[in-house]
């Protein structure tokens, strides 16, 4: 199936779901949040998409005025057709429900873009950080991460692009 | 060499002693394994048949209360930087600590963006040696133990210190 009629099926099963945009790349379907999970398990169970690879999760930050966004790369073995998914979260309150339960691997990959965007996956079971400490403070991708000046005692010098040392 | 360490006035008899001590000191300097990013590589490339540290009286110790020698070759991060801490305070005295490689010195690459590096391991432990490079070859690693053997060997372990 190509990107079309991949979005033509989620629609008919889930009228209203899919957001039209007209920035959007090749084989890239933007989709709302709050069915996310039932949408998920859909397109793994319908013998006509069967996307039984999860093969990334990505958060970006659109700028410090935009919102955040969290994007999922499936792929079908048994079709041979993939397609990516874009959900875009309120920056101040950035939240999404976890497909960690329908494809196993998405446990680490939420907790990457959590560690790395501060985005909450509701309903994943054990969502921690999972490259940085875990006392870390702030979530170092999003654009208007501001580095912390301690980190036990060891200082952590800043360098701005033009003024040199702090 | 606890009770002994640090007591004697300086004397002919103390003097040859420490050199002699100095001198076991200094050729058997066994480092500690661990490798933290790419550096590693090359400090197992010495360590191999080709350049054998073996050679100059350097053997891989796995526990830190085995090893005189901390080789801290590679990108330390903030994470790692308090578990080298905690290592470096487990070796047994008399310690050493070699800087490998520009990261492990300065924070190399990520010392202006780099929000998660240790922007120098000697701000956490004292190093005795830096070896420049990105990373050094085996000869540059090689050179640098080599300095560190000399200062090793101008120590003077029984002569009590001046105040």
């Amino acid at each position: 199936m190509n990107t079309a009629e991949i979005k033509a099926a989620i629609m008919d099963q889930f009228p209203g779901s899919v957001l039209e945009s007209e920035d959007l790349g090749e084989s890239q379907v933007e989709l709302k949040a709050d069915q996310w999970f039932e949408i998920a398990t859909f397109i793994k169970e319908n013998p006509n998409l069967s996307f039984d690879q999860l093969e990334c999760i990505t958060g970006i930050d659109l700028g410090e005025e935009a919102s955040l966004q969290t994007r999922y790369n499936f792929h079908s073995m048994e079709h041979r057709h993939k397609i990516e998914i874009l959900i875009s979260h309120d920056r101040k309150e950035p939240k999404v429900a976890s497909i960690e339960k329908i494809w196993r691997i998405g446990d680490w990959f939420e907790r990457e873009t959590y560690d790395m965007f501060g985005i909450v996956y509701e309903g994943h079971s054990d969502l921690r950080r999972i490259l940085c400490p875990d006392d870390w403070e702030g979530w170092p991708l999003r654009k208007d991460y501001e580095g912390q000046e301690l980190y036990h005692g060891i200082v952590i010098p800043k360098m701005k692009e033009e003024d040199g040392w702090e | 060499m606890g009770i002994l360490e640090n007591k004697f006035q300086d004397n002919v008899i103390v003097a040859s002693m420490d050199k002699l001590l100095g001198w076991a000191r200094s050729t058997s300097p066994w480092y500690f394994q661990f490798g933290l990013a790419c550096c590693a590589i090359e400090m197992m490339a010495s360590a191999a048949s080709r350049h054998d540290l073996e050679r100059i009286g350097m053997m891989p110790r796995s526990s830190p209360r085995q090893a005189d020698v901390m080789i801290v070759a590679g990108t330390v991060t903030m994470k790692m930087a308090l578990r080298v801490k905690k290592l470096y305070e487990q070796m047994a005295d008399p310690k050493y600590v070699i800087s490998m490689g520009s990261c492990a010195t300065s924070g190399g690459p990520y010392w202006q963006h780099g929000y998660h590096v240790l922007k120098g391991v000697d701000l956490v432990v004292p190093v005795d040696v830096y070896v420049p490079g990105c990373p050094p070859r085996p000869e540059a690693l090689i050179e640098g133990l080599l300095k560190l053997q000399e200062k090793i060997q101008t120590e003077r372990p029984l002569t009590r210190k001046s105040v």
